[in-house]
């Protein structure tokens, strides 16, 4: 239902907002104003607000352990219930010893941690030392701290070695920061958490870490239908990251659960044509 | 779900808060300090929303220092207050923070006291009060068993009540907190209540 607003709109005043004959010298200046294109006044602000709000349909996951960090995601992008894309990158390489995840939106994670990259570099010439994995996340926070409310979906997390070890922190659009040795982001988070925290032990090595990150990665793409793809394991370690696997989920699945041949009871003989 | 809660006694102040990050139904993280130390004898408690919490203390915990630095006297409790509520106000029809805030600290001449600043910049001076879910139950408790002249052991004893009360009555209750003191040898950290212990080494 569009509201007739025709009365608001006058190309000559004749009375002024206000004030009197003066404003026939001043056409341009009637003020008005819109409404909005809504039946319901009172919930369309919320219902706005909400609407920015977007599912983070993904899983990533990152951890501390004794031998640095390890980083996953899987690489699936959906819009609603089509698949877009089975791989995405979604573990961004900020510089060689910092790795970002995206959960959200893909353009605002790959720009944000781009705009980061750069932050960092400037860094490290204006102070003739790296940045720490502290600052690069505050760094990080702040800036989707300015641009609250507008509509930015970034649940990302910053990982990286710097002069006091490794470190992991947490950073979504809202402009929550948190320094923590374990993450799950996206709406896979819950079913890879499961696995995650159950096989965890701080004193894993560096194999053990990447094969329980992979088996979170593989059991929340089983479950969650908006993840998928390629599960890819990084491990950022004191010399920086590097790329330790991807494996498509689809064969992890009959990896770890293979299928036994069936015993075949009776075989059905061909029949020959005569 | 965030509870936070207080309590003025002789000569001292005590704030406690859950440590629970949380995000839809997920908890991110159960060990995270929601007390800042703003600076040697006060303390601030906040609850909200995650950006809005820690960006807002951190801006009053720096200009505290700021006027400290330019004027060589540090903020009374309720000069700290009366400008973390007139940022509030000045915010509130424009871009507002949604923080609710406990300051608890410590001057010579006045002593203890404990401040409400909520996230539409109330602001009352109070003995006892309380934030969030926890509320429901920590304050009626305090109202029961709080005495003005009560010492930290008292006052230990009905910070714990109200944490079994509503550990035991909320439905989503906060599995650990965090428990901070300032008397007149300044803020510090007193205690947490854990009930789920993390399962790393250093709690972060």
């Amino acid at each position: 239902m569009k509201l007739d607003t025709s009365g608001f709109e006058t190309s000559v005043p004749t009375i002024g907002f206000g004030s009197s004959s003066d404003m026939l010298d001043e056409l341009s200046s009637v003020p008005s104003f819109d409404l909005p294109h809504t039946k319901e006044f009172d919930g369309f602000q919320k219902k706005a607000v909400d609407m920015l709000k977007h599912a983070k349909g993904t899983t990533t996951l990152a951890f501390i352990f004794k031998g640095g960090v390890m980083v996953a995601a899987d690489s699936r992008a959906s819009m609603g219930g089509y698949i877009s894309s089975q791989s995405v990158k979604k573990i961004i390489e900020i510089n060689p010893y910092m790795l970002g995840t995206m959960a959200g939106g893909a353009a605002d994670c790959q720009f944000w941690h781009r705009n980061l990259g750069i932050k960092c570099r400037l860094h490290e010439l204006a102070n003739k030392r790296r940045i720490s994995v502290s600052g690069a996340s505050k760094l990080l926070a702040n800036m989707l701290y300015s641009y609250r409310g507008m509509g930015l979906s970034v649940g990302t997390m910053i990982a990286g070695w710097d002069e006091t070890g490794p470190g992991l922190y947490y950073v979504d659009n809202e402009g929550g920061r948190l320094k923590g040795d374990r993450f799950s982001v996206g709406s896979g988070s819950p079913y890879a958490y499961g696995v995650l925290d159950s096989g965890y032990k701080y004193e894993m090595s560096v194999e053990e870490a990447s094969e329980l990150a992979r088996r979170s990665i593989y059991h929340a793409t089983f479950r969650d239908g908006a993840s998928g793809g390629v599960a890819s394991v990084y491990h950022v370690g004191p010399e920086g990251w590097t790329k330790l696997s991807g494996d498509d989920v689809g064969e992890l699945h009959y990896h770890y659960y293979p299928v036994p041949p069936a015993i075949a009871e009776q075989v059905m003989e061909e029949a020959t044509t005569e | 779900m965030e509870c936070v809660f207080g309590l003025v006694g002789n000569g001292f102040a005590i704030v406690a808060a859950d440590t629970s990050a949380v995000h839809s139904i997920l908890l991110h993280k159960n060990n995270e300090d929601k007390i800042m130390v703003l600076d040697s004898h006060k303390l601030i408690a906040a609850s909200g929303e995650p950006g809005d919490r820690v960006q807002f203390t951190e801006y009053v915990q720096k200009n505290v220092s700021l006027y400290q630095f330019r004027n060589g006297l540090p903020l009374t409790t309720s000069a700290a207050a009366n400008f973390t509520r007139g940022e509030l106000a000045t915010a509130l029809r424009k871009n507002p923070y949604s923080v609710n805030i406990l300051m608890a600290g410590y001057d010579k001449e006045a002593g203890a006291s404990l401040y409400y600043i909520d996230y539409i910049a109330t602001l009352h001076k109070v003995d006892k009060g309380a934030f969030g879910y926890g509320s429901y139950f920590s304050l009626s408790t305090m109202d029961r068993h709080y005495r003005s002249d009560m010492t930290v052991e008292e006052a230990i004893e009905l910070v714990d009540k109200c944490i079994l009360e509503i550990r035991s009555r909320l439905v989503i209750a906060p599995p650990n907190f965090v428990i901070k003191i300032v008397d007149k040898d300044g803020a510090r950290e007193y205690g947490w209540r854990l009930s789920v212990n993390d399962v790393t080494t250093a709690a972060v």
